[in-house]
């Protein structure tokens, strides 16, 4: 589908785009941009999240900012309402699912008991980032480098336009100036060959589609799906700024 | 200071023969009041010396311990003086080491502040000056080190001078604080307070009493330095006077009018983009080349230095200036204060005119200039308030726990403390005489822990505590992070503007987001070019073409009190008052009762009126800004939940003005105070003005780092984003001791809940509701501003994007787009002329 088809597609009143969550097309398949920053693909049974850095606040106390240790609870609570909701077969974390090697270690028991429940019952992929080289062994999930699922490859870091590829790392969020201000929010960027996910993880920063590791990832067609506070809006990437 | 000719007078016993004859070699006799505390010094207690702008007083708080240490040379620290400005080194020389060199008085006086090289930090303790001066950022350091009982043990005085710009702010609850640890390191030390006029002397007495007690009787209260009443014009305008807008450049040739005729003039605007433009129009008109300097708070500091120094030196002829000159030096030169745009509140112009012309027997002399017809009415209630010697202000607050978090963290560094001992010693600082013990304790927690009831932090404790059950920090590092974190100024995160090699002051970051090579910009009185930003600073090139933006500041909006408010309210009551105002405004007002109704006194007239296919209800609240935009806030949600379809609303300090597609019924119950419960609760938590201010409170009280420039580079800083950890915190643990903080902070602050509910209760029942077939004249200025700036309900963030996305679906697919809902600027000029 074209960029204006697929705005035109998402206008139509009877659009679930009014909703919550934001379908277009990528790699032939039909997927879902989750409000939530979660990619959801219908055909596969597969729920994809990127970045979830769990455990990033206590590796900051650690150095004596005492930020609230609720991070990966926000996280994981999120990671329950969409499993709930789509009901996934397969979940594939993207990498930096940890924040860092000690991160399954710290993870206070209610989190850690919660993250099991999630992963019992379904196929659970733990692609390896660059903060979780190793992802635990002992919390249940399949580590791997990367997957194929449909026409695309799923790994953590854009690295090839040789097929379709969906990745995370790069935390993207877009800005757009309207009526002389500035909205910032996370979001999705994609062209024909490649499609990144915003960070899911809660205390996650992001990178600007502007930036020029990001940027140079796509092509002159880049769209951008960004994160609004009730429904998802898409910009052509070079539109935003 | 200003002293004034020879008198006899009585005191020459309380000033020795070496400092009787200093006076009388310069001409000059001791002022009263400064005799005033030689005496109450004499008799060992505490003063507060309040006196108008100009009135000597700097000199007042040193005279006594200069003539203590010319008579009994001591060793040792004497007295601590603070200042809220960091550029005391200026004044100290003016004001203290030409009395010390002329009279050859066996007396070492010294700086400190963050500049002072580290090692003369450290022979300042080792081997003090008997004089020391300093803010109270650095007094917080000095507190904080284990060395503090060694330096201070021996003070005899304490000199807190610009007291009146401390008290209801962070940085004076943190030196509030400091002096409750001070008087337990020198109990014996006197504390003495110089204060302009203000509104809330009492306020100023309990924070110099050691007991915090208002009435305390060891504080004596001193005034003086009576002035002639000043003399204050307002610029009545041969153009047409705005209906909107707050720069009045319209105006800008009639005050280089009267420049032209005046020795030295002090131009007064209430915000730096307000500086700048100013600035430049004057420029523009200065045909005859009139020294007319720039002076705010974002220009470098050489740059201010040498404008001081320039108008200290009879150079300037005028001076456009922003409240970075309301405080400090005192020029006796200046003969017109200049006002542009109304002054908000008496207090303020009075200190203002106050900086001109300190000449005992001449009048000061001001210039009011109006930027629209509603400040023209303001303006004369401001100087009716200033010609009756009226003060006006909030009282201060209680104390906030961002900033006592961060002082137990210093005191904690400083050696430990217990809980019982430390909470006597906090209440006994004014602004935390009535703190709760359970406050206390949560601060306490959070600063050990984090204070969170997930207890996943024990092991990263910042504070430890001994089987005595004293509190000291964990190690180190904890206190390398409190000292590089110290202090309460906030700012947000800023570029260094650099013109080649040099520094020209600092921009906010956000101003230059989305500016490309080749975008212009006026800064610093200049016109300059966009090039590029490279690390933290932005580089530009002189001169350039386009349109030229102005950086704003956020934040630099002065309260419009209630007091002035009153006043304007009165007048439009009593049209037997009118003729004192111009044509055009009085004109107005005509008009207005003609059309419909002009607001009462008391009660709050609304109306409402069709306008381009909207309905349109503007309410004359005058009660200023930050309550109107709370307001604003949360009417639309309950018109939302009433089915009424608001599209949007906009404040000022006089009005709000909701629009939206469906007539408002029931307009007594939409204004009901009980809009304060439960849509208070729900719109505070997702309010970007909460974001804002938890940032501050999290950064105060050493949740999140200070951003330094530099470290974040070299990776040993990172900084975090404050808006994900509120949202995160807000989630689990909405009481939080930090989110308690931040609600307290911004109901005084930027939503200013407290005057939004006195205007919904004094108005119940007094509700006028007019209902008109057009817009009113009143409500030209504020439906006139819509369009140049437009504050959005709830959704504000979805309702933007969802504009810019319409925008693009036109543009590719305009038989899809949905029918184009012009939000119109309405009649009249707009905007500036750029």
């Amino acid at each position: 589908m074209s960029p204006s088809a697929a705005i035109a597609r998402m206008m139509r009143p009877d659009s679930p785009a009014m909703d919550q969550s934001h379908p277009f097309t990528f790699a032939g398949a039909e997927l879902v941009a989750d409000r939530s920053g979660a990619l959801w693909w219908p055909g596969e049974g597969t729920l994809v999240v990127a970045d979830l850095h769990l455990e990033k606040g206590s590796r900051y106390a650690a150095t004596g900012q005492l930020i609230p240790p609720y991070d990966s609870g926000s996280s994981l609570a999120r990671l329950a309402r969409l499993i709930e909701r789509y009901a996934p077969e397969r979940v594939v974390c993207l990498g930096d699912s940890f924040h860092d090697s000690e991160a399954d270690r710290r993870l206070p028991t209610i989190y850690r008991d919660a993250l099991a429940a999630l992963i019992e019952g379904r196929e659970w992929i733990w692609v390896c980032g660059n903060h979780d080289p190793h992802p635990p062994a002992g919390l249940g999930g399949r580590p791997v480098a990367q997957m194929e699922i449909g026409r695309a490859t799923l790994r953590h870091e854009a690295a090839s336009r040789l097929r379709p590829e969906v990745s995370g790392h790069y935390h993207p969020k877009a800005s757009i100036r309207v009526r002389n201000r500035r909205v910032t929010g996370r979001c999705f960027v994609y062209d024909e060959r490649r499609l990144v996910l915003p960070a899911f993880g809660a205390y996650t920063g992001g990178l600007s589609v502007t930036a020029p590791a990001l940027r140079r990832l796509f092509g002159e067609d880049g769209q951008v799906l960004m994160i609004g506070a009730r429904r998802m809006f898409a910009f052509p990437l070079r539109r935003v700024g | 200071m200003s002293l004034d000719p020879v008198e006899d007078r009585p005191g020459g016993a309380l000033l020795p023969p070496a400092f009787a004859g200093w006076f009388r070699a310069r001409g000059w006799a001791p002022h009263a009041h400064q005799l005033a505390m030689l005496r109450a010094a004499a008799e060992g207690r505490h003063a507060l010396l309040i006196v108008p702008t100009g009135g000597g007083k700097t000199l007042a708080g040193f005279l006594p311990s200069l003539v203590e240490l010319g008579e009994r040379p001591r060793p040792g620290l004497h007295t601590l003086y603070i200042s809220p400005l960091k550029a005391l080194a200026v004044d100290i020389h003016r004001n203290l080491e030409l009395p010390i060199a002329e009279m050859r008085l066996p007396v070492k006086a010294e700086s400190r502040t963050g500049d002072t090289p580290a090692a003369k930090r450290k022979r300042q303790v080792s081997n003090p000056p008997h004089m020391l001066m300093t803010t109270p950022e650095s007094l917080a350091l000095m507190i904080a080190s284990p060395d503090a009982r060694t330096l201070f043990g021996g003070l005899a005085c304490i000199v807190i001078d610009e007291l009146h710009a401390l008290t209801d702010n962070k940085r004076g609850e943190l030196l509030a604080l400091a002096l409750a640890r001070l008087a337990r390191l020198a109990p014996a030390a006197r504390r003495v307070g110089l204060s302009a006029t203000v509104a809330w002397p009492e306020a100023l007495h309990a924070y110099l009493s050691p007991e915090a007690d208002p009435h305390d009787a060891r504080v004596e209260r001193i005034t003086g330095g009576e002035r002639l009443p000043a003399q204050v014009d307002i610029l009545e305008s041969r153009v047409h006077l705005p209906w909107s807008g707050h720069y009045a450049l319209h105006a800008v040739p009639e005050v280089y009018e009267r420049l032209k005729g005046i020795g030295t003039a002090i131009v007064f605007v209430n915000t730096r983009a307000q500086a700048e433009l100013v600035f430049q129009e004057l420029w523009r008109l200065n045909e005859e080349g009139l020294a007319i300097a720039l002076h705010h708070g974002s220009l470098s500091r050489e740059q201010r230095r040498k404008v001081e120094a320039a108008m200290a030196a009879g150079k300037l002829r005028a001076v456009v200036a922003t409240s970075s000159l309301d405080l400090g030096v005192d020029w006796a030169a200046v003969d017109l204060v200049v006002q542009i745009g109304a002054p908000k509140g008496a207090s303020r112009l009075t200190q203002r005119i106050g900086r001109s012309n300190h000449r005992f027997d001449e009048p000061s002399r001001a210039l009011l200039v109006p930027s629209s017809r509603f400040e023209v009415m303001e303006c004369l209630a401001a100087r009716d308030a200033v010609s009756q010697g009226t003060l006006d202000g909030d009282p201060p607050g209680p104390g906030r726990l961002d900033v006592l978090a961060q002082h137990l963290l210093g005191m904690a560094c400083a050696g430990g403390f217990t809980a019982e001992e430390m909470f006597a010693e906090v209440r006994r600082a004014a602004p935390y005489a009535a703190l709760p013990r359970e406050d206390f304790d949560d601060v306490l927690t959070y600063v050990a822990t984090g204070g969170y009831a997930l207890r996943a932090y024990e092991k990263y404790r910042r504070l430890k505590q001994d089987a005595e059950g004293r509190w000291t920090v964990a190690d180190g590092r904890v206190s390398r992070q409190y000292r590089m974190n110290v202090g309460t100024i906030v700012e947000a995160p800023m570029l260094t503007v650099r013109l080649g090699r040099r520094a020209l002051g600092q921009v906010e970051e956000m101003f230059v987001q989305g500016m490309v090579r080749g975008d212009t910009f006026f800064f610093a009185g200049q016109l300059l070019t966009f090039q590029r930003i490279r690390e933290n600073t932005l580089e530009v090139t002189s001169g350039g073409r386009g349109e030229a933006r102005v950086p704003i500041y956020g934040g630099s909006r002065f309260p419009f009190t209630t007091h002035v408010a009153q006043r304007v309210r009165d007048m439009l009551q009593r049209p037997e008052s009118w003729d004192r105002l111009p044509d055009q405004v009085r004109d107005w007002l005509r008009l207005q009762r003609l059309r419909s109704v002009l607001p009462d006194a008391d009660g709050l007239l609304v109306e409402t009126f069709p306008r381009g296919g909207k309905v349109y209800m503007v309410a004359y609240g005058f009660a200023g800004y930050n309550a109107h935009q709370t307001l604003g806030m949360l009417l639309t949600r309950r018109m939302e939940r009433a089915g009424l379809d608001p599209i949007g609303f906009l404040a000022n300090d006089y009005a709000i003005v909701v629009w939206g597609l469906k007539p408002p019924r029931r307009i007594a119950a939409l204004f009901d105070e009980d809009m304060l419960g439960d849509d208070l609760e729900a719109w505070m938590d997702e309010s970007t003005m909460l974001r804002r201010t938890f940032r501050n409170v999290a950064i105060i009280a050493g949740l999140i780092e200070r951003r330094h420039p530099g470290l974040e580079k070299t990776g040993r800083q990172v900084t975090f984003s404050a808006d994900l950890i509120y949202d995160v915190l807000r989630e689990h643990e909405p009481n939080h001791v930090l989110l308690r903080a931040t609600r307290q902070d911004a109901a005084r602050g930027l939503t200013d809940i407290g005057r939004l509910g006195e205007l919904l209760r004094r108005v119940k029942g007094k509700i006028t509701h007019r209902r008109l077939d057009r817009a009113s004249p009143l409500a030209v200025p504020i439906l006139i501003q819509i369009g140049k700036e437009q504050v959005l309900g709830g959704g504000a963030m979805d309702s933007l994007l969802g504009e810019a996305e319409a925008a693009i679906v036109r543009e590719a697919v305009p038989e899809l787009a949905p029918p184009e809902r012009a939000e119109e600027p309405a009649d009249g000029q707009v905007g500036l002329p750029l």
